[in-house]
């Protein structure tokens, strides 16, 4: 029966029963940049549908296109063989479509009945979902005194109690502990056996094998495939999450770079003093993570979303205390309570959002010795001509374009990103941390800033690089780290790391440094 | 039951509901305590024998700043700030005075009915012009003092109209059950159980919660953002007009600048109230009593002889101490479990 019904949302249109959902070419564009070029996605009545693809492939978007949050550019989406188009999160519940996200869409400052009552679900439905569930919260707590485990679990047992027709689960797993993500796999089988539908989000491919009766794989903003996750297996998904043409592009573009940026073999990284040594450190979600640093290398740090890796990069640069563990700058313990300690010590960050760390209105100058102001100007005036000259030779060896000095939100993205560099560069450091630097910057921005994170690590700058475009490790690193739940997975050497190594990794699927040495 | 799960139950537990309640509503509490607190010493600075009187001229100086107040509470909880609940509150104060002047008793209440209706659709469109344009509310409740400020002018260029008496005695020399109850009072809890309380529990009543607490989870949780701002702003006017009736009530006249001092005066009551500058915390009855407080604080200046500009740095001064001594407690307490 199952089997049938996925069997018709297989065969499209012209089948007798149409499927439950059916989203056809759907695509979204923020401004220039595109989400969803065109996906498709069938999913059948009483069918546990997997939604795969890597960071930044369009899961997400589509996601909230089908649930009402964000209205479709083009394409059209098909309930039960209608056409419908969501005007409102509110109007696709009521169609049947609920949706629970990775932060859960409860209000901190109401009481979870309260949360019950705006969203109109019926309060007796609600416990008795919780009681299937086997929790035990108080109606009367304050949704914001709640952990965040618990709030999914309490926002999934409000999902449920509208009893929808497709059950779209957002990462809902991810950072759940596994007796509560055993109880959300309970829940998607007794929704099969029942005939309702899921769609499951998820960078854990062994819960889509084990639980999953089809997965969709998205990559660049398109459907690649629709294929049987248990037939499939595990490589075979990553495979198609990375995409043939995509790993081939991947090596003609670092032979192409290979002038540019010379891919080394490092020999004096084993001697020395570490530039930042971590050891066990525990942040939120990371659990417990140690390595080591050294003047001149570039260390790369690979992960999917939320595994930690956000945590880490705040935590070295003082803008989070540490849970537990240690943080060693050259040799002596940081206890950073503000950026200001971190930045003290030598340990200067490179934020992916670049309006986070620039002074938008002001000039590119002030910009550039903005974090000079802490030391030069403590009690006495600027001393404008040694900042001059600084800002200067920042300016010229990074080849920032000053056409539109005045402002540096007129400049562009790349030369934004630049301006943060020399900031750094004009006030001296011993250890970058690059999260995520040429997020949205073009091409040709991108292989300078590649270059120059490689030149100020043969100058002996230490640099912890993370990235979420995987081809930039092998040309950026000297050795990679993956992160998956907290934990560090593998190392590779920068020159093994190629996609499809990574990707195993960073889904936690173990001996990746293997094949790839 | 499971690790995990059995923890975070055991968690739960151990809130006690007394302590809850004390946690959540300890500041509005200490609000009272500090106006109970004010009263005694007023009492004990006056060797005169101490009556209802007493209570009444404190009510009829507390009414409109209570409503002013309370309309501004509900727009800052919903995230929002509205500027002109002063002139909005002018406005109906010598509409009310200039068409009252000749009404009967009868007529004139009718005739605040209208009053009251009009304020509360002239707050929706200040709602409507903030959701439309996208133009930060701040801006356009700035604007829309102006607007209704020169309304105010264009009804009446100096005070002037007038109410019939018996209107005015509702506010001025009323009582209810005892002569200890002031009827202006009793309008203000009638006005808050009628208007807020059968309200806040309903679902629009928590989606103004909802869109203070974090618009973008309340937009995921299916609320109407758009609308339920919209019915902040009319919140806000149905209050101003209530304020703007006291007004002509309390003094019998219309005057179009009587309302003006309200604007920022709510503002310092909401927050002394225990409302979240940031919107989503805190009810009306804290910013009520704050207003009680101020009021309270004005007289006893007034009574000891204290410079008017004194007056007001010693109440800015108040604000701040209280705000920060609160916001002290309250991160003790966070660091405490």
């Amino acid at each position: 029966m199952q089997v049938a019904a996925t069997a018709s949302g297989e065969g499209g249109g012209d089948a007798a029963v149409p499927p439950l959902l059916r989203a056809a070419g759907v695509a979204k564009s923020f401004g220039p940049v595109v989400a969803l070029r065109s996906a498709d996605l069938t999913v059948g009545s009483g069918e546990v549908h997997a939604l795969l693809g890597a960071n930044g492939a369009g899961k997400s978007t589509l996601v909230k296109l089908l649930t009402g949050v964000l209205r479709p550019d083009a394409g059209s989406i098909d309930l039960q063989g209608s056409p419908v188009s969501f005007s409102s999160p509110a109007q696709a519940a009521r169609l049947g479509l609920a949706p629970v996200f990775q932060d859960p869409a409860l209000l901190p400052d109401l009481t979870i009945a309260q949360n019950m009552r705006l969203t109109g679900a019926d309060p007796a439905a609600v416990r008795r979902e919780l009681r299937a569930l086997d929790l035990d919260v108080d109606p009367a707590a304050q949704a914001g005194e709640l952990p965040l485990p618990m709030l999914r679990m309490v926002d999934l047992a409000r999902a449920l109690s509208r009893d929808p027709k497709l059950l779209l689960l957002d990462e809902v797993t991810a950072a759940l502990p596994s007796d509560l993500a055993e109880r959300v796999f309970t829940v998607m089988s007794a929704l099969r056996e029942r005939g309702r539908s899921v769609l499951f989000i998820t960078h854990r491919l062994k819960e889509v094998i084990a639980s999953c009766d089809r997965a969709t794989i998205l990559r660049d903003g398109g459907a690649v495939a629709s294929i049987d996750p248990r037939e499939a297996g595990e490589g075979r998904i990553v495979e198609h999450m990375l995409g043939p043409e995509a790993a081939r592009a991947a090596a003609v573009a670092r032979e192409q770079d290979a002038d540019a940026v010379a891919p080394r073999t490092v020999e004096r990284l084993a001697t020395g003093d570490a530039a930042l040594e971590v050891d066990e450190l525990a942040v939120g979600r990371l659990e417990a993570v140690s390595f080591a640093l050294r003047p001149g290398e570039v260390l790369g740090i690979a992960a999917l979303d939320g595994q930690g890796q956000d945590e880490l990069f705040r935590a070295l640069s003082g803008q989070q205390a540490p849970d537990a563990g240690t943080i060693r700058v050259a040799g002596r313990p940081l206890k950073a309570r503000h950026p200001y300690d971190a930045i003290r010590a030598g340990v200067v960050l490179v934020p992916a959002d670049r309006l986070q760390a620039l002074l938008p209105q002001r000039s590119v100058r002030e910009n550039i010795a903005s974090p000079r102001y802490n030391r030069l100007a403590r009690w006495g005036a600027i001393n404008m001509r040694d900042e001059g000259r600084r800002v200067r030779s920042a300016i010229d060896s990074l080849q920032i374009d000053i056409r539109a000095a005045r402002q540096v939100r007129r400049l562009s993205g790349g030369n934004q990103q630049k301006v943060t560099i020399a900031r750094w560069l004009a006030s001296g450091f011993q250890t970058m941390l690059c999260f995520d630097p040429t997020r949205g910057i073009d091409v040709g921005t991108k292989r300078q800033v590649y270059a120059l994170l490689r030149r100020l690590a043969d100058e002996g700058a230490a640099i912890l690089f993370f990235s979420s475009e995987l081809a930039e490790f092998p040309l950026v690193c000297d050795r990679v780290l993956t992160l998956f739940g907290g934990r560090v997975t593998a190392e590779l050497p920068g020159t093994a790391a190629d996609e499809a190594s990574l990707l195993r990794a960073m889904h936690g699927l173990v001996e990746a440094g293997e094949e790839a040495a | 039951m499971t690790s995990a799960a059995a923890g975070v139950a055991a968690a739960i537990d151990r809130r006690g509901t007394l302590r809850r309640l004390v946690r959540r509503h300890g500041w509005t509490i200490g609000v009272y305590l500090l106006l109970l607190a004010l009263v005694l010493y007023w009492r004990g600075q006056t060797k005169l024998p101490w009556g209802p009187f007493d209570v009444q001229s404190l009510a009829i100086d507390a009414l409109p700043f209570a409503f002013a107040a309370c309309g501004q509470a509900v727009v800052i909880l919903s995230g929002g700030i509205d500027l002109s609940v002063g002139s909005l509150m002018s406005l109906a104060n010598v509409v009310s005075a200039k068409y009252m002047l000749h009404m009967s008793f009868t007529q004139a209440l009718l005739f605040s009915l209208a009053v009251i209706a009009g304020s509360a659709l002239a707050g929706a469109l200040t709602g409507l012009v903030t959701v439309v344009t996208r133009v930060a509310d701040i801006i356009v409740t700035l604007a829309m003092l102006f607007v209704w400020a020169g309304a105010a002018l264009a009804v009446l260029q100096v005070p002037g109209g007038g109410a019939p008496l018996r209107y005015q005695n509702l506010v001025q020399f009323d009582t209810v059950l005892t002569k200890w109850l002031p009827s202006a009072i009793a309008i203000l809890l009638v006005a808050y159980a009628v208007l807020w309380l059968t309200v806040r529990r309903t679902k629009p009543g928590l989606g103004l919660y909802a869109i203070g607490s974090s618009r973008s989870a309340a937009y995921l949780a299916g609320v109407h953002v758009s609308r339920s701002r919209i019915l902040a702003y009319a919140y806000s006017g149905l209050f101003a007009g209530l304020g703007g009736l006291a007004l002509t009530a309390a003094s019998g006249i219309g005057d179009p600048n009587a309302g003006s001092i309200y604007t920022l005066n709510s503002v310092a009551a909401v927050v002394l109230g225990g409302v979240s500058l940031l919107g989503g915390v805190g009810g009306l009855i804290g910013p009520i009593g704050a207003a009680f407080v101020l009021t309270l604080v004005k007289t006893l200046m007034i009574l000891k002889g204290v410079n008017q500009n004194y007056a007001q740095v010693f109440q800015g001064a108040l604000i701040v101490l209280v705000v920060m001594v609160g916001g002290l407690a309250i991160r003790q307490k966070g660091k405490g479990t």
